[in-house]
């Protein structure tokens, strides 16, 4: 992936541990789903699911469903497409496609980390990876294209 | 398909049963089937759970991408149940490894509505080892789908 930024950057964490909250309680599939806030930035953020043995997907091998990580990957680029700097006042997916690399590890956390890194009047584009610890030995990546909403019509 | 076994109706259902009705996150998203010869019908069954923008509402993009993707694999897991069905003599009760996914491509056409969505896969094609499947969802008509997409598994 030859995106320095998205590479290199180590968002801050969250300054109000609030935001989570507020992310989450507007969003109830993924409030379901225990996905949280871990940080976010301009135009980047970081989103985690915590295992839950509900979302196996395979029970001989008590792996994660992949489903959860499209929900993950969908709702961390769409929160990446809210924090870029054409501020929408929302956003919705056009398309998303993932790539998956390995099957998620039992018992372990996914985080996922979005880049918008390109946003236009009506569209932002978006890559973003999913991974336990190392984003350098990714579970999934994923690519996507969000329309952008203004309130009271386009920009 | 050379046809050594002739199954009855109530062993195909206890086959399609086991093999949908074990998986955790089928259940938690409240994904349910039928089955249609060889092809699977998918119902996912509206809860407040999926929304996924409660302004509008519409439901969570991200549940309605997976819910596309069970029913692909269960579409996929069904047409191999059914082969080791009909071509053991006595079949032994057990299925082939789940297909892993590869990639997924999802296109959102329209937003979800709050209410029940239906979708149901098309197998391109299915080799020996990667499988190639379209699958569309939809609400109010057949020939409205909300959302489509496109997959790579792999089988072996």
């Amino acid at each position: 992936m030859t995106d320095d930024k998205f590479k290199d950057s180590i968002v801050p964490p969250l300054q109000d541990d609030n935001e989570d909250g507020l992310l989450m309680s507007a969003l109830p599939h993924s409030r379901e789903l225990g996905m949280r806030l871990i940080s976010r930035a301009d135009d980047e953020a970081v989103l985690m699911i915590p295992y839950d043995p509900k979302l196996i997907g395979d029970p001989q091998t008590g792996v994660m469903h992949g489903g959860a990580i499209t929900a993950l990957l969908d709702t961390c680029c769409g929160t990446a497409v809210m924090m870029s700097s054409k501020k929408p006042s929302s956003t919705a997916t056009l398309d998303l496609r993932i790539n998956y690399m390995k099957p998620a590890t039992p018992e372990k956390s996914v985080y996922a980390h979005a880049h918008c890194y390109r946003a236009t009047r009506s569209i932002g584009f978006v890559r973003a990876i999913a991974y336990h610890e190392d984003r350098d030995d990714p579970i999934a990546t994923a690519s996507a294209a969000f329309i952008l909403n203004f309130k009271g019509g386009s920009a | 398909m050379s046809t050594v076994n002739t199954p009855t109706p109530q062993m195909l259902d206890d086959a399609f049963a086991a093999l949908t009705e074990k998986i955790p996150y089928i259940s938690f998203l409240g994904v349910t089937f039928q089955r249609r010869g060889d092809e699977v019908s998918a119902l996912l069954t509206y809860t407040p759970d999926l929304i996924g923008n409660p302004i509008l509402p519409a439901l969570h993009g991200g549940a309605t991408g997976a819910f596309l993707e069970i029913t692909a694999i269960t579409s996929l897991t069904w047409v191999a149940a059914l082969e080791r069905i009909h071509s053991k003599p006595e079949w032994d009760g057990t299925f082939a490894p789940q297909p892993k996914t590869v990639d997924f491509s999802i296109d959102y056409l329209r937003s979800g509505k709050p209410q029940d969505a239906y979708a149901r896969a098309i197998i391109l094609r299915r080799g020996r080892r990667v499988a190639n499947v379209r699958v569309e969802a939809w609400q109010d008509e057949r020939s409205k789908p909300f959302i489509a997409a496109h997959g790579h598994f792999l089988l072996s």
